[in-house]
């Protein structure tokens, strides 16, 4: 959780709730969600394909109601106040939103007409927002002939006209290629430096690591786990290091095990595993504890679990499985 | 108004965009044209008969064409729409402040605009065929075109809403309109046809505006075809829009 934890949250739901009826009967996609997001992160959704993620994003983007439960955002109730809540939003759907056979400059302006910015107001922010996303050369052709992360971004920037307080974001990388990811995820970055709160939905696990602050696991409509990256992955086991120690293993134990960042040390086919909190600062000081005992390790490994590992604690399902 | 500027917005987007590929406007029109040159001479002869209303073939002619090429020109309207859909287009105005009767409206009058411009080229193809006109009359035809326009877009818009998919929209909109057409006395006069036909013919708004629409083009205007043409389409007009904005309105659930 960041420092502004206990300033209103941008987004809230308590007990957000959705059925769909289906032929064989009620499914609950959202089956209880309490979230809460803090304004100016990035904040991500994760979790395999239904598992709830866009039906959650639709509530939010007040584009279906909830059966049960409320959720506000940028302080409107999405039920009550739809209008106020989309004039302070921007969504992105999976489905994009530039039309193919209208230009990027046309789609930037119509979106920023239609939010009562004038002519002239939506053509200078059009400029600035295609000189921002690197389209500047592509603004006058159709977006059909754009390729596929640059129409992403265009959809992106499409979302961003009015400079809201809350962009949705629904699986923005997914089917691009690596390359094109890491560009989009600068772009998403540089949304923390004005201030938006990003909420994004994704099944990628390194997306949810590379670019939120916080992020939330859903899974069968229920929230499964809760907090920044580092942090979940550290509530699972912590980080383990293993070293070789040329020998020396029964001493290395012994020294290592009383020291407080270790949660456990033990010996194992000549190599010693340290169970320690935050791996990045166990490993220079078992170095100079070792150093000093003249006891130099030969090797040393560190594990950091994965978000896979915090979703396959929590759900008995790896999500690398789920979401292919 | 916050509704007039967003319905102008659509509409000039829309048009915008079907004018940068006019190729369905031109093959809208081109059905019409082969039915004046290929079918319409077929009448000179029948105009002769008794049953046949005044005016001369062509002036029987052309207002029904007219009628089917609005018909046409607007029935089929929701295929684009679920082109729009289906890039997202939709959603993304959705979750905007803007008007959802514009949403609908704007996309409409797009329609009216370009089913009037193949009207003006029909009329003008068919005078050299002896089809004579009133301007007066011809003007007030135009408006009752315009209102079948206003009132089979909506409908089309809204079964797209609905439907979501081309496959799924195609068969219901040439169900709805294939009886539409037979029943509205477009090819030859309902007047022709056996006193059943003719009372199921007056169910179908679209014989009364072919028979107001014929009464134009022969500056008859006393004629109460003409108020109950235009009473009938307006009423509907007003259903099927208010039908239409609400199906924009929830098109998000």
């Amino acid at each position: 959780m960041s420092a502004q934890s206990n300033t209103q949250p941008t987004i809230e739901t308590v007990g957000l709730r959705r059925t769909f009826k289906g032929r064989g009967g009620a499914v609950e996609a959202v089956a209880g969600v309490d979230l809460r997001v803090n304004a100016g992160d990035i904040f991500g959704f994760l979790g395999p394909n239904g598992a709830g993620k866009t039906t959650t994003l639709r509530i939010l983007a007040t584009l279906l109601p909830p059966t049960a439960g409320t959720a506000s955002v940028a302080g409107f109730d999405v039920a009550r106040h739809p209008r106020q809540v989309r004039e302070r939003i921007g969504y992105v759907a999976q489905s994009g939103g530039s039309y193919r056979e209208a230009t990027g400059r046309e789609e930037l302006i119509i979106q920023g007409r239609l939010f009562g910015m004038s002519k002239a107001e939506a053509g200078r922010r059009a400029v600035e927002i295609l000189a921002a996303l690197d389209l500047t050369e592509a603004a006058d052709r159709t977006c059909k002939t754009y390729s596929g992360g640059m129409r992403r971004r265009l959809n992106i920037g499409i979302g961003m006209v009015h400079r809201p307080a809350v962009l949705f974001l629904d699986e923005p990388t997914t089917g691009l290629d690596p390359q094109a990811r890491a560009r989009l995820w600068e772009e998403i970055r540089k949304l923390r430096e004005t201030g938006t709160t990003v909420f994004l939905t994704t099944h990628y696990l390194e997306e949810a690591d590379a670019l939120c602050d916080c992020l939330a696991i859903i899974d069968h409509g229920r929230i499964v786990a809760e907090g920044s990256p580092d942090d979940l992955k550290r509530e699972i086991s912590g980080d383990v290091l293993t070293i070789g120690v040329n020998g020396n293993g029964d001493q290395v134990v012994k020294l290592l095990s009383g020291q407080p960042f270790v949660r456990e040390a033990e010996l194992d086919d000549g190599l010693v595993r340290l169970y320690v909190d935050r791996g990045e600062e166990a490993v220079p000081q078992v170095l100079r504890l070792l150093d000093a005992k003249g006891l130099a390790p030969s090797t040393m490994d560190l594990h950091r679990p994965s978000l896979d590992d915090v979703f396959l604690k929590k759900t008995g399902r790896s999500l690398r499985e789920s979401a292919a | 108004m916050r509704i007039f500027r967003d319905t102008w917005l659509i509409f000039e987007r829309s048009l915008t965009l079907s004018l940068r590929n006019p190729v369905w406007v031109i093959l809208g029109v081109m059905q019409p044209i082969l039915y004046l040159f290929l079918f319409g001479p077929l009448l000179n002869n029948i105009a002769k008969m008794p049953g046949f209303p005044p005016g001369g073939a062509f002036n029987v002619f052309v207002p029904g064409i007219l009628v089917m090429t609005a018909l046409f020109g607007s029935a089929f309207v929701g295929f684009g729409l679920c082109d729009e859909m289906r890039e997202g287009v939709v959603e993304r105005m959705t979750v905007t402040p803007m008007s959802r009767v514009a949403m609908l409206v704007g996309r409409s009058l797009r329609d009216v605009v370009l089913l009037l411009a193949q009207g003006l080229i029909l009329v003008g193809l068919a005078i050299p065929f002896g089809l004579e006109i009133n301007v007066g009359g011809v003007a007030v035809a135009f408006a009752l075109l315009a209102l079948i326009g206003l009132m089979m877009s909506p409908v089309s818009y809204t079964l797209a809403l609905v439907l979501k998919s081309e496959d799924s929209l195609a068969p219901v909109v040439n169900g709805l309109t294939l009886p539409l057409l037979l029943l509205s006395g477009v090819m030859l006069p309902m007047s022709l046809a056996p006193d059943w036909l003719q009372t199921v013919a007056k169910f179908n708004p679209l014989y009364h505006a072919v028979a107001a629409i014929r009464a134009l083009f022969n500056a008859s205007f006393a004629d109460q075809e003409i108020l109950v043409g235009v009473a009938v389409l307006v009423v509907l007009t007003i259903v099927t829009i208010t039908m239409g904005a609400r199906s924009f309105a929830r098109a998000s659930a």
